[in-house]
């Protein structure tokens, strides 16, 4: 499944047009805890999140992140989207809960990560 | 002081030998971390990640100590007056010392329990504060020693080997 495969089935938004949206995803975490996220450490990974402060981008410089999600229609700020363009991570925005977007993905064929 | 050994299986002799004698650091860096500043934490432990990224060490180990300073950094952050944070890169290993300003921790072996957590409000708001970082620490370091007592200052410092 790649990137856009994820928009389109989330009903999302790109957060900044050079994101690479080809990039595949292999799995999944869904978490509000930072501490939580750290545990995938395995294999990259796409994570879908309700927190939009830097330090989730700074996550990014610790583990492997394929892209983030924000979900129930949140939106980090400019500079952390910033962050994230500096870096490749493609960054997207659902309207969808957590849940939601985490049962489609689901449904859809993509798996949860190692951890 | 309270003080507190984690050595995983199998690094006892090696630990040993580096405490005995560690020689001198191939590189060193030093980063401070003020207290609740969210903004700057973290950046140490980036600088100190692509720093051993460029000198070739294995990417499972690298992020292995890139998780565990992480969680430590944030830790100062989190819940210090502020510290600092020293990095020294031997030929074989990294380790990291984090030595803060108080006030301490009062119990260690409770800290140490998956869950437990005395994170504040904006700390939880940020999305820390579940009760993993020093579990986390501790799950990727082939050592962990930590001392410190309810109103001093704690020094938490571990060692990771490169293979």
């Amino acid at each position: 499944m790649t990137l856009s495969d994820i928009v389109t089935l989330l009903d999302g938004e790109v957060l900044y047009p050079e994101a690479d949206m080809n990039r595949e995803v292999p799995c999944a975490f869904a978490s509000d805890m930072i501490s939580d996220i750290l545990m995938c450490t395995k294999e990259p990974t796409l994570l879908l999140t309700g927190l939009t402060n830097n330090q989730v981008i700074r996550l990014s410089d610790m583990i492997d992140l394929s892209g983030i999600v924000f979900v129930r229609g949140k939106r980090p700020l400019q500079d952390v989207i910033d962050m994230a363009a500096e870096r490749g991570l493609p960054i997207i925005s659902t309207k969808f809960t957590l849940y939601r977007s985490s049962g489609l993905l689901f449904n859809a064929g993509l798996r949860s990560c190692k951890i | 002081m309270a003080e507190y050994w984690f050595v995983a299986d199998g690094y006892n002799d090696k630990v040993q030998s580096f405490l005995a004698d560690n020689g001198d650091s191939e590189v060193d860096l030093m980063f401070t971390v003020p207290e609740k500043d969210f903004n700057t934490a973290g950046k140490g432990s980036s600088e100190v990640k692509n720093l051993l990224k460029r000198l070739g060490v294995d990417s499972d180990i690298l992020r292995r100590i890139a998780v565990a300073s992480y969680e430590a950094e944030i830790n100062v952050a989190a819940h210090s007056r502020g510290g600092v944070m020293h990095s020294a890169v031997y030929d074989d290993l990294i380790h990291i010392r984090f030595e803060d300003e108080g006030p301490g921790i009062g119990d260690i072996e409770q800290a140490m329990i998956p869950g437990f957590s005395t994170a504040d409000e904006l700390v939880r708001e940020l999305g820390f504060g579940a009760g993993l970082g020093l579990p986390n620490i501790k799950k990727n370091s082939d050592a962990l020693h930590i001392v410190s007592d309810a109103g001093s200052s704690t020094l938490v410092e571990f060692i990771i080997f490169f293979s």
